[in-house]
């Protein structure tokens, strides 16, 4: 099985959807044969390794490709030594001189480092003076997705480029040409919960729409998205905080203990603050319930115990609520 | 052998609940769609079945050759330590639990070792499937880092192997991982389904018919972990040596202990009782009782005691000291801190509530 994330990768830089300020700057880097050091940042599912990938691809053409090209990412073991002896010994190497007729193929090698926010920050000082002395042979591109996580000396000796959400339409597009491509038909109320889910994150959206083509086959519909993606229905949440209204110490105990259950995830019921604001109540009571969310996302992503974390939780919303 | 093992059923078609669930995966191993098989993710609480699930999975996947398990340790020396790591193999998965060394070696792991079986480990060549599937458990306490580590392997690796994660809470597993699979959510059964189970299972063994009032408060009591349901039918059926309606199922011995702390709480609020209970926190924490879950219990059993009023301030705290458990070292100033706490609000309650009835008599 191939994923279609990788099948329908752009093999040019020229196919990278929706990215157009980054691709217009990066063609006539190509066209000119000269490039500076690149940091792309941005949420995930944008498309930051696609268009290095694509623009690598245009740049050395297939044979030359392994040659010119060190792909390093967190799966891979990158500590200081690694640094230090791998990528700085592949960066200090003088390029061949062969070259293939219908590539532009400039004289220097690309070294990317993806998810680059996983490296310590000694490995990311160790870096800096072999970026400076290498550059006649060698540029460094750094993938990542939160560009404070990069050391500011890194991040002043390249060009930066920031990745936006995809956009709905593009979004939309890509997906149709896709399930065009492996021959079926998507329906609206699929294509809708795969925007909604995806929220932007394109590769998300392409790997679950997969996912529930091999599970249900053409009868897919939207409610299978939302079953196969680890969220939590509306349903459920309009059900919770409805039990809040009753005022009752017992109904939301056994209400909170059927969700852990039943398995949802905890922490989405935070989104319905954000995303429900039409329950009428005051900005007090609002207020209330954001503090007592944020307090428990942080506990939860603390490794706390769900199920006291989220009974506090519901039980401040049942306050708020009363007293809004 | 345990009811609970004895009785797990070992195929697809044995599957008693959740049968939305067991129909993606008949679809999943099917001969057709087997080649297309991706990465897998089972949440859901414990003794919801998620393993009983995977190994039918794997059995009508690879035949009844993968029940024939080997429990293997070996050591792998890092850079800066040497850990011990478990595999359970058959031939053809392997499976590990590698946020057992800890958040900070558990990258390592995944680097290193996990990096390893999907590279190597060709399933024997009989196998009508050209892949293995390597069992990952309670990927939810591996650390971020840990996690990461996993992104690029598992999209690399896809022609040779399938991951296959187990997590309780799907929310702990970052999103690049989750993205990357199919999520599929096992929900606890019902306490119906529970009473289903207990009936049969009591009928097996036993050949005699299981009151359904037993039934049921069993599975009242189990909070709907059929583990737990099936352990207590039978230490109850081994105790009393039938279960009927008037047998009180046995709850666990730590359970009954935290119950006897939650009463000394509320009996009398003085130092004096403070320091009787730090030695039964001692005792508990001593015969290898997880600490969360004892402040856990502790706080569902004060809730069961107190008044409506109350709830939400000793909630408030329990969640509070949990927290500041899992940040901190030593459970038992956490412990002690909560059950101080406890008495504080308890008896503050209890002079507002005199002074209320004062007043009312005045």
């Amino acid at each position: 099985m191939v994923p279609w994330v990788e099948q329908h990768r752009p093999s040019s830089i020229a196919q990278v959807a929706h990215q157009r300020h980054v691709v217009a700057t990066l063609s006539s880097a190509v066209e000119s044969g000269n490039l500076p050091h690149l940091l792309f940042y941005g949420p995930p599912g944008t498309g930051k390794t696609s268009t290095i990938l694509a623009l690598a691809k245009d740049l050395y053409g297939p044979e030359l490709y392994k040659s010119r090209v060190l792909e390093l990412n967190a799966s891979d073991e990158r500590g200081i030594d690694v640094v230090r002896n791998k990528i700085k010994h592949f960066a200090s190497l003088a390029v061949s001189s062969s070259k293939s007729s219908s590539y532009p193929c400039p004289p220097f090698k690309l070294v990317i480092l993806d998810e680059a926010d996983c490296m310590t920050t000694d490995a990311q000082s160790a870096l800096r003076r072999t970026m400076e002395t290498c550059t006649r042979v060698t540029r460094f591109c750094i993938i990542c997705n939160y560009v404070s996580r990069i050391i500011s000396p890194i991040a002043s000796r390249c060009a930066k480029f920031r990745f936006q959400p995809v956009s709905t339409e593009v979004m939309l597009e890509r997906l149709n040409m896709i399930a065009d491509k492996e021959g079926f038909q998507l329906p609206s109320d699929v294509t809708d919960a795969l925007v909604n889910i995806s929220g932007g994150d394109l590769r998300r959206a392409i790997t679950m729409m997969q996912n529930t083509y091999i599970l249900h086959g053409n009868s897919m519909k939207g409610q299978d998205i939302i079953e196969n993606a680890a969220t939590i229905p509306d349903s459920v949440i309009l059900d919770l905080v409805n039990s809040c209204k009753y005022n009752s110490f017992e109904k939301i105990q056994s209400k909170v203990n059927d969700i852990i259950a039943d398995g949802y995830p905890a922490n989405q019921i935070h989104d319905w603050v954000m995303s429900k604001e039409a329950f009428g109540i005051s900005a007090k009571s609002k207020s209330i319930i954001c503090k007592a969310l944020g307090t428990t996302d942080m506990r939860l992503t603390d490794g706390s115990d769900v199920t006291l974390s989220l009974l506090h939780l519901v039980s401040v919303i049942m306050q708020a609520l009363q007293t809004s | 052998m345990l009811w609970v093992d004895k009785y797990r059923p070992v195929q697809l078609d044995k599957l008693t609940y959740n049968d939305g669930l067991t129909q993606q995966l008949k679809r999943i191993s099917a001969k057709e769609n087997v080649q297309n098989m991706c990465h897998l993710l089972f949440y859901g609480p414990p003794g919801a079945g998620k393993k009983t699930r995977i190994m039918a999975l794997l059995r009508e996947i690879y035949g009844p050759g993968v029940e024939k398990l080997k429990v293997e340790i070996k050591n792998f020396k890092f850079k800066s330590s040497s850990v011990d790591i478990t595999f359970i193999t058959s031939n053809y998965h392997v499976e590990i639990n590698p946020s057992d060394v800890g958040p900070y070696r558990d990258r390592d792991v995944a680097q290193e070792v996990i990096k390893e079986i999907a590279q190597s480990h060709a399933p024997s060549n009989s196998a009508a499937v050209q892949f293995k599937i390597v069992l990952l458990n309670e990927v939810d306490k591996m650390s971020r880092d840990g996690q990461a580590a996993l992104r690029r392997t598992m999209e690399k690796y896809t022609s040779a192997c399938r991951f296959v994660l187990v997590c309780n809470n799907a929310s702990k597993v970052i999103e690049p991982l989750r993205s990357r699979c199919i999520c599929l959510r096992v929900p606890a059964p019902r306490d119906k389904e529970v009473e289903e189970i207990l009936c049969n299972v009591y009928r097996k063994e036993v050949k005699k018919e299981l009151p359904v009032e037993a039934a049921t408060k069993i599975s009242n009591m189990s909070n709907r972990n059929l583990r737990k349901a099936l352990l207590m039918l039978e230490s109850t059926y081994v105790k009393f040596g039938v279960v009927d309606e008037s047998s009180q199922p046995q709850l666990a011995d730590w359970e009954v202990y935290v119950g006897m702390i939650a009463h000394n709480i509320l009996e009398d609020q003085s130092p004096k009782k403070l320091l009787e209970i730090r030695g039964q926190f001692y005792e508990l924490l001593a015969s290898c009782i997880p600490p969360e879950l004892i402040l856990q219990k502790l706080a569902l059993e004060l809730l069961r005691k107190l008044d409506d009023s109350v709830k939400v301030d000793i909630l408030q705290n329990a969640a509070f000291f949990e927290h500041r458990l899992q940040l901190g070292s030593k459970p038992i100033f956490h412990l002690e801190a909560f059950a101080a706490k406890a008495m504080v609000i308890y008896k503050k309650w209890s002079i507002e509530f005199m002074e209320m009835c004062d007043e009312m008599d005045d």
